[in-house]
């Protein structure tokens, strides 16, 4: 996938990959599916998804999303935001609306 | 699940050293260095860092723009530490740090984690009720400030600058980093002039 740059509107996949058998994922449940903001591009990091069952682990972008809190729960203050750091293989490109 | 270890930790630790020493991945000397810097870290230097940035606005700069280096540069050792990132609060935005899946914190500047950062109570609320969270601590934001709930769940570890508070004009790098406590660095509390 290309680059996101900040301020791209992206989607984080809702995948179970848990559901399917053995599994390390840091991408946290209540953000599957959840659509948030690029703030930064963090760097690359080795998948931990590989490196936790000892498998060769691909650098992969990891990025700074932000997300609406009160969309996510339906409660809680507007314009309060959660920031969190997603690996780009779970996210996808929403287009600008 | 195959194959549960049980061992007396003391032995494990023992027979880990000896295989690591074994196999030349890492000597008695380095691991036991590891643990001496370990123990070292507290809290007290994230504070120095925060009490320099509030004195030496080009020590700030490098401090959000590359926390690790900041640390490194108030020869705080960071070396096998993962990144630190640094989060400004400022008038409008304050920031709150928590780890939803586990516990990953910044021990190499702020030493071991308090012990409710890991619990599942302040795992959960801190991302649905981050307001009604820090009301117990007695920290209640102005509802012009926004909230940035910063969930650690990867590479990076995240500390928080506070604002400076009011009524320190004058004060030196040594006092300020005195009224720095923990919870200023995670955004539960503010620190206060006192």
């Amino acid at each position: 996938m290309a680059e996101l740059a900040p301020g791209r509107l992206v989607q984080v996949r809702s995948d179970w990959p848990e559901a399917r058998g053995p599994a390390h994922i840091r991408t946290p449940h209540y953000l599957r599916g959840r659509r948030g903001r690029i703030v930064r591009r963090l760097g690359e990091f080795p998948n931990p998804e590989d490196l936790a069952f000892a498998r060769p682990a691909p650098k992969l972008p990891l990025y700074h999303v932000a997300f609406d809190q009160a969309a996510i729960w339906g409660e809680g203050a507007t314009g309060d935001e959660l920031l969190v750091e997603i690996f780009g293989h779970w996210l996808q490109e929403v287009p600008a609306q | 699940m195959a194959g549960v270890i049980e061992a007396d930790s003391e032995r494990l630790l023992v027979a880990i050293e000896s295989l690591l020493a074994k196999k030349g991945l890492a000597s008695p000397q380095e691991i036991a260095e590891r643990i001496a810097l370990t123990d070292a870290a507290s809290p007290g230097q994230g504070a120095r860092m925060v009490a320099k940035a509030w004195c030496d606005p080009a020590y700030r700069a490098l401090m959000l723009a590359d926390g690790t280096a900041a640390a490194e540069a108030l020869g705080i050792p960071m070396r096998g530490a993962p990144p630190l990132g640094v989060l400004e609060n400022t008038a409008e935005l304050h920031h709150l740090v928590v780890c939803t899946l586990c516990s990953c914190y910044p021990r190499a500047v702020l030493g071991y984690p308090p012990f409710w950062f890991k619990s599942s109570a302040y795992r959960a609320r801190a991302v649905r009720d981050p307001r009604g969270l820090l009301a117990e601590w007695g920290t209640v934001l102005p509802e012009n400030v926004r909230m940035r709930v910063v969930d650690s769940t990867a590479d990076y570890r995240w500390m928080v600058l506070p604002v400076r508070p009011a009524a320190t004009d004058g004060w030196g790098e040594e006092r300020l980093a005195g009224i720095v406590r923990e919870g200023d660095m995670i955004g539960v509390t503010v620190p206060a002039a006192s």
